[in-house]
């Protein structure tokens, strides 16, 4: 499936949270949405996701608006930043939400998901945890798991990779670069830029509501937009064929005050 | 799935254990009766004091417990699930406040007497009021804490307004008669009562339990069960519709018996797996169970008058809830 963002703004209290963004993402890709705090990243997330109704502007889902409803929560899966569970249910009950849009019309398939879906983020051995009983990353990778069980064609996933330790971050980027890889269209946003720069196919900067750059990883976090959009400057190089950004110093000299 | 089937295994055993507590229910009372010989009679027809006793004192009374008690447990559990707190319990989007309030004033302009069901259509009529302000609110893009606030807020005007008839009350035997009845009870209600609440409280139920994939859904949070295809706002709606049709109902004819949508919820939540929508049916039935053997034991006792229900099932219920909290109190984070 192919989602087109066309114009989107989206208004809270006066002020302007998006502005007349446009945006596409495709199948098969792996999307980095990266941007200073208040950039707009999750408020895009959540209108893409179809949860937010945008100010202005239209989102379209191969070419046509959507009602909502199970019919797109089958083709588009959610994963909202934060973590939000509020019963101890099990792991394996918590991942076997992601079939709700299903309706339990193949129970088999829903099942063969789920396990999938636990393997994949290797959350499978606790699958009989309650879910207050495991480590901050322990439950992220649970509710990715969730995500993954939905089969979507498009994941849309707001910092899923923000409370994992290092080689768990290995895993979630390898895991979501191998669902792009597999046809899955794939939204992530990140904080962590050398983990953007080194697994995403494209990365989309926002700064204050709007996109100010877009494409190759590497082209797209260049000294300049480091420097004005997040007013850093960081250490750029390659490491086996592949490019290395890393945070060094707040910039000198820029327009920006600090991150507020 | 195992999870399935032991939900099936503890709602058939909740449901037998309501069933059972409703036919001892009908074993107790004031005046001796033979149930059996009762039923006997009242199966072939013969027009006897004990066949009148079982069928206009006895069986409205269990079949109450049951219907009031089921309305209660199930709307508590829809209500814990919508906003995602323990906390909650059925009164909170204000129907039960708004149904007492419309009872009170049938008592107050002294039509309680006009027909024996007067109290029961005034307390409707209150659960009718509220669930239409509420429900206009939730057809709005209002988020649950603001319903739930909406819901405060009419809770407050109605007891305000209940102490109000109360201050102005013409006698202080009307005062007492309507505190008596806010107190809760199933004394004295006849078949009648019964036809007039059934069918609402039906619905209501179906509304409820329509609801109980969403409930799941919003274990992960609204942006997650919107994100599964649930539109929250209708789901709002429906469980306001629901509880108002079974808890307006429920207080109607009972007075407000509390505790009951509140700790029975909270029992019966780990044996479902915390799962919100399984917590539903047992939810209901556990409440059946709770309120039918609150009914029964009152009259078991030998106090009288007899106590009133709300009052027993708040006695038995609140040392149970803090009990369960101490004894599982977990040492780990």
């Amino acid at each position: 499936m192919n989602i087109e963002a066309r114009g989107i703004t989206v208004e809270k209290g006066g002020s302007a949270i998006l502005s007349g963004l446009d945006l596409s993402v495709r199948p098969g890709e792996l999307l980095g949405l990266v941007g200073p705090n208040g950039a707009g990243k999750s408020t895009l997330l959540r209108v893409l996701a179809g949860i937010e109704p945008p100010t202005a502007g239209a989102v379209l889902y191969d070419g046509a608006r959507s009602v909502g409803g199970p019919a797109l929560a089958r083709r588009l899966a959610y994963l909202p930043q934060g973590g939000e569970v509020n019963w101890s249910v099990t792991v394996e009950d918590a991942v076997a939400l992601g079939r709700l849009p299903h309706r339990g019309l193949d129970t088999a398939r829903d099942a063969a998901a789920i396990a999938a879906a636990m393997a994949a983020t290797g959350v499978a051995a606790l699958k009989d945890r309650r879910i207050d009983t495991l480590s901050g990353g322990e439950r992220m990778r649970t509710l990715l798991a969730r995500a993954l069980a939905v089969e979507a064609e498009i994941l849309l996933a707001d910092e899923p990779i923000a409370a994992l330790d290092p080689a768990s971050q290995l895993d979630a980027m390898a895991l979501l670069r191998r669902l792009a890889r597999a046809g899955t269209g794939v939204v992530a946003v990140l904080h962590d830029l050398s983990l953007a720069v080194r697994w995403c196919d494209r990365l989309v900067l926002m700064a204050t509501g709007s996109v100010v750059a877009e494409g190759a990883p590497s082209a797209v976090l260049d000294a300049r937009n480091l420097a004005e959009i997040f007013g850093i400057e960081a250490l750029r190089t390659e490491w086996e064929g592949q490019p290395v950004v890393v945070p060094w110093r707040r910039a000198e000299r820029t327009g920006r005050t600090g991150p507020g | 799935m195992s999870g399935r089937g032991r939900h099936g295994l503890l709602a058939t055993a909740l449901g037998a254990l309501a069933l059972l507590c409703a036919a001892a229910s009908t074993m107790v009372g004031y005046a001796p009766l033979d149930v059996a010989a009762a039923a006997g009679d009242l199966l072939s027809g013969r027009d006897t004091l004990g066949a009148l006793v079982l069928l206009e004192l006895r069986v409205p009374r269990a079949l109450l417990g049951l219907l009031v008690g089921f309305s209660l447990g199930i709307a508590g559990a829809a209500m814990q699930g919508l906003l995602r707190n323990p906390l909650a319990e059925p009164g909170i989007v204000g129907v039960s406040g708004a149904a007492a309030l419309g009872a009170v004033l049938v008592f107050y302009f002294g039509a309680a007497g006009a027909f024996s069901l007067a109290l029961p259509l005034g307390g409707i009529a209150g659960a009718a009021a509220a669930a239409g302000a509420l429900l206009a609110l939730a057809r709005g893009n209002t988020g649950t804490t603001a319903l739930i606030l909406a819901g405060v807020a009419v809770n407050s005007l109605a007891g305000a307004l209940t102490s109000l008839a109360l201050n102005l009350s013409p006698s202080p035997y009307a005062a007492l008669e309507i505190v008596f009845w806010l107190m809760g009870s199933l004394a004295d209600r006849s078949l009648a009562h019964v036809g007039l609440v059934i069918a609402p409280m039906a619905a209501g139920w179906l509304l409820l339990l329509r609801a109980a994939p969403a409930l799941d859904a919003l274990t992960l949070g609204e942006d997650v069960a919107a994100s599964l295809g649930f539109d929250l706002r209708r789901l709002r709606a429906g469980l306001i519709a629901g509880t108002a049709l079974a808890v307006g109902s429920a207080v109607s004819v009972s007075g407000a018996v509390g505790f009951v949508g509140l700790v029975v919820p909270h029992l019966l939540r780990p044996l479902v797996g915390q799962k919100p929508g399984q917590l539903l049916l047992v939810s209901g039935l556990g409440g059946a169970v709770l309120t039918l053997v609150a009914d029964t034991g009152l009259r078991l006792l030998p106090v009288r008058p007899e106590l009133k229900l709300g009052v027993v099932t708040a006695i038995l219920g609140a040392p149970f809830l803090l009990h369960l909290l101490l004894r599982t109190r977990n040492p780990n984070p």
